[in-house]
């Protein structure tokens, strides 16, 4: 393994990055409102590498709490993925995936309750835009990704982000976060971080031409 | 009413007097909490990784159980607490995520748990409680004047250890 650092990863491989959330995300915006049945918008997705320490007031504070998937991804890159967003905007978007029967609205979002099959629901959504992220980077890369079962958590920011910034952790002091607004008639912020290892970040810095 | 000062992930302080340290939603990491009872000096450490000498990027001390607890008895020490008194606590350490045990990263509150108690114990810093393991994340406030440990969750009451 060669000594690829975090923190020497060039502006060129930013741009990159932010390349492969517009594709992913506009590929999850098209499965999402397929599946949600009604049109669904996305903003320039922004791509950060932050501290540690900055982590959680990024999200909304450490304490906020987020409905996170989780996987891990084999085949020519090895590593996880994480998607998530808040509370409310997961309780939203589980809603609308149920036609709306679970009477969910602004005022009641934040303190819903996700039982079985709100979880499971969520999973799905977690699983959509996840696939659709991967499928972008693979079509980008021809790199091979397959994607494990998602596991799903619901708990504060910081405890859920302290997941892959351990994974980041071994490879340096920085965290990289790829920021998307999605909105339909409300707006939901979603943050996906993906987590290669390193010698997998070669391979889709070779395969995309940038080292 | 004294100051609540905020420990990011990675990073140590320490305080004194009417003052308290706090670090929010611990996960997988754990939050070290160490002070001299005689004069109420003592800080708060949030390590991420167990073993500084397992990886190659180790600048950042504060990241791993065992460099993070020995800078953390020097600043306390630093601040006029004396070494031999030493107490600590701990809290932190969860499994957030359930998969198969397939690599080490999975486990890595539980080894973040080993290694902060045995630095402890390599010191002879006495361990008095610990709030450890589980699934779930945690906010923790250490009041070092009188060394109580509160501890929320989501869903869950106080605990004060």
């Amino acid at each position: 393994m060669k000594d690829l650092n975090m923190e020497e990863l060039t502006s060129q491989y930013f741009d990159v990055l932010k390349e492969l959330g517009n594709i992913g995300a506009g590929n999850a915006t098209t499965a999402l409102a397929q599946m949600i049945g009604c049109k669904v918008d996305m903003s320039v997705p922004q791509v950060r590498l932050l501290e540690f320490k900055e982590v959680g007031e990024i999200v909304g504070g450490e304490e906020q709490i987020m409905v996170s998937i989780y996987l891990q991804v084999e085949g020519d890159v090895e590593g996880s993925i994480m998607f998530m967003l808040n509370k409310a905007a997961a309780a939203h978007m589980v809603n609308k995936l149920m036609g709306g029967m679970l009477g969910i609205d602004e005022t009641n979002a934040a303190e819903y309750e996700f039982g079985e099959m709100e979880c499971s629901a969520i999973k799905e959504v977690g699983n959509i835009i996840t696939g659709a992220y991967l499928n972008a980077l693979s079509g980008l890369t021809n790199l091979k990704i397959y994607p494990s079962v998602p596991q799903l958590g619901i708990d504060m920011a910081g405890a859920l982000l302290s997941v892959p910034a351990v994974e980041f952790g071994v490879m340096g002091d920085n965290i990289l976060l790829i920021q998307t607004k999605f909105s339909d008639d409300v707006e939901l912020d979603g943050y996906f971080i993906l987590i290669p290892d390193m010698e997998s970040y070669e391979r889709i810095l070779m395969s995309l031409g940038v080292m | 009413m004294g100051e609540v000062i905020k420990v990011g992930m990675a990073d140590l302080k320490t305080c004194s007097g009417e003052d308290a340290v706090t670090t929010l939603g611990l996960g997988s990491c754990v939050g070290i909490a160490i002070r001299d009872p005689a004069t109420g000096i003592g800080g708060l450490a949030h390590i991420m990784l167990p073993d500084s000498t397992e990886i190659r990027n180790n600048s950042n001390r504060p990241k791993f159980a065992d460099t993070g607890i020995e800078d953390l008895v020097s600043e306390i020490v630093k601040l006029g607490g004396n070494r031999s008194r030493l107490v600590a606590k701990i809290a932190g350490g969860a499994q957030m995520f359930a998969f198969g045990s397939k690599s080490d990263m999975i486990r890595v509150g539980e080894r973040n748990v080993i290694a902060s108690k045995q630095k402890l114990s390599d010191m002879k810093i006495p361990l008095l409680a610990e709030d450890t393991g589980k699934t779930y994340g945690r906010t923790v406030v250490f009041y070092p004047k009188n060394g109580e440990f509160y501890i929320r969750s989501v869903g869950m009451p106080e605990k004060v250890i």
